[in-house]
């Protein structure tokens, strides 16, 4: 399995999505956002987070517009898999891949701590490692992860299976409790938490490992 | 020639910073302010001849996220 960490001036988390990706046993390339194109036979491209561009104009605005990006959209476009965590996640609403925008955490503050969550659908090459209902606990760090969307969208998200994380207890104000949600095709994840920092017990979690597991195995044999 | 955008969140989106504008101005001793919205404004500088056109196209594609904010042109 191929994948592509893309890394713009300020993403901080980028090494360590590569490290979790790798220790799953996927063939890692970092890109840097001034390239045009991706690497060839790039099963997933992981945009990590971090605070590109300083977060200048709107987070993940700048980002979403570097030249990688029309290259991201495309491979989204052709059915690619793509993984956006935390400010990656903002950059991917901003690109119009995901729907809704993410939005100063209702309390104003930076939060960083780790926070249970449920797994809403385990229908998915990234959730279908865990169980049903399965609760989680991931760490967050973020100023901006209060989800917004309108009704319409949020209707819908619920009504296609598309939340794929929910907080149990809300700590951004994030409209329907949502910390990750599904494409329509259910191949582009964004996600506030960072899976890629439970992956050791040194973490203080292990939960993330399910996801690289079972997004590594399940694109190895699609 | 200039443009001045201004970006201010869609009614009906909350602005938890307006609200903290809102409650320090009560704390100041401030009555009767009964909402804040917090936006931002971006001069550009153009050369002669852009259309408002092309600067509304500007906004569409980065200066406002038009999924939570609205924007304001005028043409100094």
């Amino acid at each position: 399995m191929k994948a592509a960490v893309i890394v713009f001036p300020g993403s901080n988390c980028d090494r360590d999505m590569a490290v979790a990706l790798r220790q799953a046993g996927a063939d890692v390339t970092m890109v840097w956002h001034k390239d045009a194109a991706l690497p060839a036979g790039v099963d997933l491209v992981a945009v990590p987070g971090g605070f590109s561009f300083g977060d200048y104009l709107r987070c993940g605005a700048i980002a979403a517009r570097a030249p990688i990006g029309q290259a991201v959209a495309a491979h989204a476009t052709r059915g690619g898999y793509v993984l956006g965590v935390c400010n990656g996640f903002q950059v991917l609403t901003e690109m119009g891949l995901l729907p809704g925008a993410l939005m100063r955490n209702a309390g104003l503050k930076f939060i960083c701590r780790t926070v249970p969550m449920r797994v809403e659908t385990t229908d998915s090459v990234y959730t279908g490692g865990y169980g049903p209902g399965q609760v989680v606990r991931l760490p967050i760090a973020h100023h901006d992860g209060n989800f917004v969307a309108d009704a319409e969208t949020l209707t819908r998200l619920a009504g296609e299976d598309r939340v794929a994380l929910r907080y149990v207890d809300n700590p951004n104000g994030a409209m329907d409790d949502i910390a990750g949600i599904l494409s329509a095709n259910r191949r582009v994840l964004g996600m506030m938490p960072h899976p890629e920092r439970a992956i050791d017990p040194l973490h203080g979690s292990t939960d993330g490992l399910p996801m690289f597991a079972s997004l590594v195995a399940g694109l190895v044999a699609a | 020639m200039k443009a001045r955008v201004t970006v201010m969140l869609k009614t009906g989106v909350l602005d938890p910073q307006g609200e903290a504008i809102r409650h320090a101005l009560g704390a100041l001793g401030f009555d009767g302010v009964e909402g804040v919205r917090q936006g931002k404004v971006i001069e550009l500088e153009l050369a002669e001849g852009t259309t408002e056109q092309t600067v509304r196209t500007m906004c569409e594609k980065l200066l406002a996220n038009t999924v939570i904010e609205s924007y304001r042109i005028e043409v100094l």
